[in-house]
């Protein structure tokens, strides 16, 4: 089943996680070189793909039309969603990329009786989507306290809002608890629905299954387990600044298992779906301006020696052989002059 | 290729930003907290690593014990000294200097506990 083979791969990914914190060497791999291999993977493999996107040419206008196009003076443009002008995209994007304005016109199928098909609105992917997304940045944003010091005013600010409630000690983090909460709807999703589970891949459940995980063991350090934040702090920051150590015994199996999951996902994110991140930058059908009815677009690789060739020449050059074959041609050959 | 002009900078602004710990004007990583640790007593309530990890848990128990379900106001250490289970008449009583002792660590963690919103601050931190 597509759904089994990724959860046991994150399940063994735990196990070798647990297995290698048991000894100090293993304590090393995971905690020090490990996360340098992983981030060089990360920063080069994110690069690659990003350079190599923009090797693709796209000589054509491709923007998605989701609205009306510009036309005529009287005929209201959608100018958002079917932007012809620079300002109308930078609007597209920034709607885009901040609210996820497409999502956000996502439609259900359902079959009613009849049957009928029917079509209609829905929000909850749009909805949980957003939330995983902006709880996943506030959360990366917070561990920055574990790799600087001293810790930058906007992380600390940021541990207060989201410690708000001061509920418990150590304080309870909200976003904790709505990630795990979107996570678990959008993986539901797939395996729920059966339309959409039948087109879900195991690239589609791994990454959901990884980061659920990367979370639950994240929660579970901070309030079942028990991590001592200081010496982890002193791995961490060590690793920003070059100089890693590992107090021998004072950080517990569960880091180990989050750091691994964390290495995992980072080396997986460049060769995965996962590089939406950098994609919805450089989707042609987002980022282009719908000016094709207003600016000539040529193709770069147009060979300039090759000139453009009208059906008027091209008659002249094979009238003969047109006559000839019986095709219809537009002037006549030159009369001959008759013979005999 | 193609867009070089947005796409270069955009990259480069990208890997900036996701390494910024490595460059951002970090403090020596070799300066852990070094919290003053008192001169008069050398066993505290739990194990040292037990007090690393959860003190703050150790905290709420005491405070959900004494003030909920009625629990007693003076506890035992594994040798059999007997303490007073409160921050400020336990706690504080052997590790007298918030700053020298509490906020050592937590400053380096950036961990704001929020005891100090009802309860008093010692005088010198005041």
């Amino acid at each position: 089943m597509r759904i089994l083979s990724p959860f046991i791969a994150v399940l063994a990914l735990i196990a070798v996680a647990l297995a290698a914190a048991q000894v100090a060497g293993g304590q090393a791999l995971v905690g020090i070189i490990l996360p340098y291999l992983a981030f060089a993977l990360f920063l080069g493999g994110f690069a690659y793909r990003v350079l190599h996107w923009a090797k693709s040419p796209v000589p054509f206008r491709i923007p998605t039309t989701c609205g009306q196009a510009n036309s005529l003076p009287w005929i209201k443009q959608n100018k958002i969603d079917c932007p012809s002008t620079k300002l109308g995209v930078i609007a597209r994007m920034i709607l885009e990329v901040f609210l996820f304005r497409s999502l956000f016109r996502n439609t259900k199928a359902e079959i009613h009786e009849g049957p009928k098909l029917v079509y209609g609105s829905s929000k909850f992917l749009w909805l949980f989507a957003l939330l995983f997304h902006y709880c996943f940045l506030v959360i990366v944003l917070r561990h920055m306290r574990l790799f600087m010091d001293p810790v930058p005013g906007f992380v600390a600010a940021l541990e207060f809002g989201d410690g708000f409630m001061q509920i418990g000690a150590p304080v309870f983090y909200q976003t904790d608890a709505i990630f795990l909460g979107a996570l678990a709807f959008l993986f539901l999703r797939r395996v729920v629905l059966p339309n959409i589970r039948y087109i879900s891949l195991p690239a589609d459940y791994f990454p959901l299954l990884l980061i659920f995980g990367i979370g639950l063991t994240g929660i579970l350090m901070r309030y079942v387990f028990r991590a001592d934040v200081v010496a982890i702090k002193q791995l961490t920051h060590g690793l920003a600044t070059f100089t890693p150590a590992i107090l021998a015994g004072q950080i517990s199996p569960i880091f180990f298992i989050h750091v691994f999951l964390v290495c995992a996902l980072l080396i997986y994110f460049p060769f995965s779906k996962l590089m939406h991140m950098a994609g919805v930058f450089m989707s042609p059908t987002r980022n282009m301006i719908n000016n094709s009815r207003m600016v000539r677009h040529i193709n770069p690789w147009n060979d300039p020696n090759i000139k453009p060739h009208s059906y008027a020449s091209y008659e002249d050059e094979f009238r003969e052989f047109m006559v000839g074959a019986d095709i219809p041609v537009e002037k006549e050959l030159p009369a001959q002059p008759a013979a005999e | 290729m193609y867009g070089k002009g947005r796409i270069i900078p955009a990259l480069i602004l990208f890997l900036g930003l996701v390494t910024s710990p490595m460059w951002y004007k970090s403090g020596d990583a070799g300066k852990m907290p070094k919290p003053e640790k008192p001169k008069d007593y050398t066993e505290c309530v739990a194990p040292t690593q037990y007090m690393r990890t959860s003190h703050m848990v150790l905290l709420n128990e005491w405070r959900d014990d004494i003030l909920r379900e009625g629990g007693p106001r003076i506890g035992k250490t594994a040798n059999g000294t007997e303490y007073v289970r409160s921050l400020q008449n336990g706690c504080m009583k052997c590790h007298s200097d918030k700053k020298k002792f509490c906020d050592d660590c937590h400053n380096y963690a950036s961990v704001k506990p929020y005891c100090w919103d009802c309860h008093l601050q010692p005088k010198e931190a005041m």
